[in-house]
């Protein structure tokens, strides 16, 4: 479903994502977790394609992502490319990103209106039923600062599914939340899992979660994935001395 | 007429051709300033999103008029352009160039608006496959331009107590008409003086405004926290 074929990214100086191969099967739970700075929430922006990639290609659904075809080779993606490329996959932010300005109906009305030219009332029900699926039917005439960022989190997920992405993407989504909101919006992408064909990718802290819920773990460092396996395989045994003390450390955190 | 420092029977004689004078002067006001508007946002646009060369530009362009004086953009507008062809009638060329000025002191306003809107905005927006057009209109814009509000509307009080400058290429505006009224009865004080009045009218009414605008902006949508 999603295809990383050496790809690599660079600030500067810095190589952010080094030569990264990765590839993930459709439906697959894959969990990224990782030393602070090492390319974990730049992969799920590159695939997002919020940054462009230096070298390599990503492949999403059997069709490149960041390139096209001309003729028998690839050349660099136009915005109408991306443009639909981007319709298959949606993304949650760790600060929400929500549009203050809008209510949280409005908030998932937003795409299928400009996106999919769905007329306004098809919509508005639409997206009734989006924030009711994460529990938020009595919210929706709400702006997000009237919102607890648990619901702020919600929003932000419905919003995402309104274009009903094949891939979704989730950026440490509970880190920004109080320990007793993340509960409730780990319980929506336990239950979108569950519920939905979805490929989703997330960067997590949160390793109970990923334990259980991911079908694999990726450990990122310095850009390249370090070590990688079936959740449960990977966080009861660990190989790698450099995953060992990671994993130590979080565990010793909290 | 008895030389008195103030004479009422002249006040009330000049009072409608002023009134009359009064009417072009927010004309000019109301409409150099709409056309501030639209060209201060076009140039901070311009400046944010638009390719490279536009961006130079904007930005060499912006950079002249805001450090050359009105007064000489005026006179280039209506006495320089009829030689290379275009010729424009005095009010035009006047709230040409109070557009042109303001807008480009406008542009920062807006500028800063637009910086202050958080990246993850703009990210949002993306991932929701938003058109880079409708982002700006329904997305940045909303969150921008309430906060640049008191800021243009120092500029809309600035520009109106510039429309004197007009007067300069003759337009029949409050200064030059109370100029011409002095000089046909060699009495200033009492022309000069109401249109001093005038000015002091009016901006009270434009600061009322744009304070009302202010609250009106502020209520309403949790634009609060971001
Ligand atoms: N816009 C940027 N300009 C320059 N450097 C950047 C930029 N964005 C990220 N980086 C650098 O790229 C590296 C990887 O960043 P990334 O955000 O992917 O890390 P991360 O694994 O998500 O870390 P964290 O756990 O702290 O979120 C970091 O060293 C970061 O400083
Ligand atoms: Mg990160």
């Amino acid at each position: 479903m999603v295809h990383f074929d050496h790809v690599t990214k660079r600030y500067g100086s810095l190589t952010v994502l080094d030569g990264l191969d990765l590839r993930i099967a459709p439906n697959e739970k894959v969990a990224i977790i990782g030393p602070s700075g090492s390319g974990k929430t730049t992969v799920l922006r590159a695939l997002m394609t919020l940054d462009r990639i230096d070298d390599g290609v990503i492949w999403v659904d059997g069709e490149p992502l960041t390139h096209m075809r001309r003729g028998d080779g690839l050349v660099r993606a136009d915005g109408k490319h991306l443009r639909r490329m981007r319709s298959k996959i949606g993304m949650v932010f760790q600060h929400f990103n929500l549009f203050p300005h809008m209510t949280a109906l409005k908030n998932c009305m937003e795409a299928l209106v400009r996106v999919l030219g769905l007329p306004v009332e098809e919509a508005r029900q639409r997206a009734g039923e989006l924030l009711a699926m994460v529990g938020l039917a009595d919210k929706q005439d709400e702006y997000p600062a009237r919102l607890s960022g648990g619901q702020q989190q919600r929003v932000a997920i419905a919003r995402a599914l309104a274009l009903r992405p094949k891939i979704m993407l989730f950026d440490e989504v509970t880190s920004a939340l109080d320990p007793e909101l993340c509960a409730e919006v780990l319980g929506v992408i336990r239950e979108l899992g569950r519920a939905h064909q979805l490929t989703m990718l997330m960067v997590t802290h949160q390793m109970g979660f990923a334990r259980e819920f991911a079908d694999r773990v990726c450990f990122f460092d310095s850009g390249r994935i370090a070590e990688q396996g079936p959740a449960r395989e990977f966080f009861d045994a660990p190989r790698g001395e450099r995953t060992q003390r990671f994993l130590r450390a979080v565990m010793d955190a909290g | 007429m008895s030389e008195s420092f103030w004479d009422w029977a002249y006040v009330w004689q000049v009072l409608p051709e002023l009134v009359d004078a009064s009417v072009v002067t927010v004309k000019a006001t109301v409409s150099g300033f709409a056309l501030a508007l639209i060209i201060g946002l076009a140039f901070a646009i311009a400046r944010m999103i638009g390719p490279g060369w536009l961006r130079q530009t904007t930005i060499g362009i912006v950079e002249v008029i805001r450090s050359t004086p009105l007064l000489i953009q005026l006179f280039l507008l209506y006495y320089v352009m009829p030689e290379f062809g275009l010729t424009l009638d005095a009010m035009t060329a006047g709230v040409l160039a109070l557009g042109l000025h303001y807008g480009a002191y406008c542009s920062e306003v807006y500028r800063a608006g637009l910086e202050g809107v958080p990246k993850g905005q703009w990210e949002a927006a993306v991932a929701l496959n938003l058109p880079p057009w409708v982002t700006m209109k329904r997305i940045i814009l909303p969150q921008a331009i309430p906060p640049a509000v008191p800021a243009l509307g120092n500029y809309l009080v600035a520009l109106f107590k510039e429309t004197p400058l007009l007067s300069v290429i003759a337009v029949l505006e409050l200064m030059q008409t109370a100029k011409l009224l002095g000089s046909e009865s060699f009495r200033y004080i009492e022309p000069i003086t109401l249109v001093g009045l005038f000015f002091l009218f009016f901006s009270l009414v434009a600061a009322a405004l744009v304070r009302a605008l202010e609250r009106r902006l502020g209520r309403g949508s949790g634009r609060v926290a971001r």
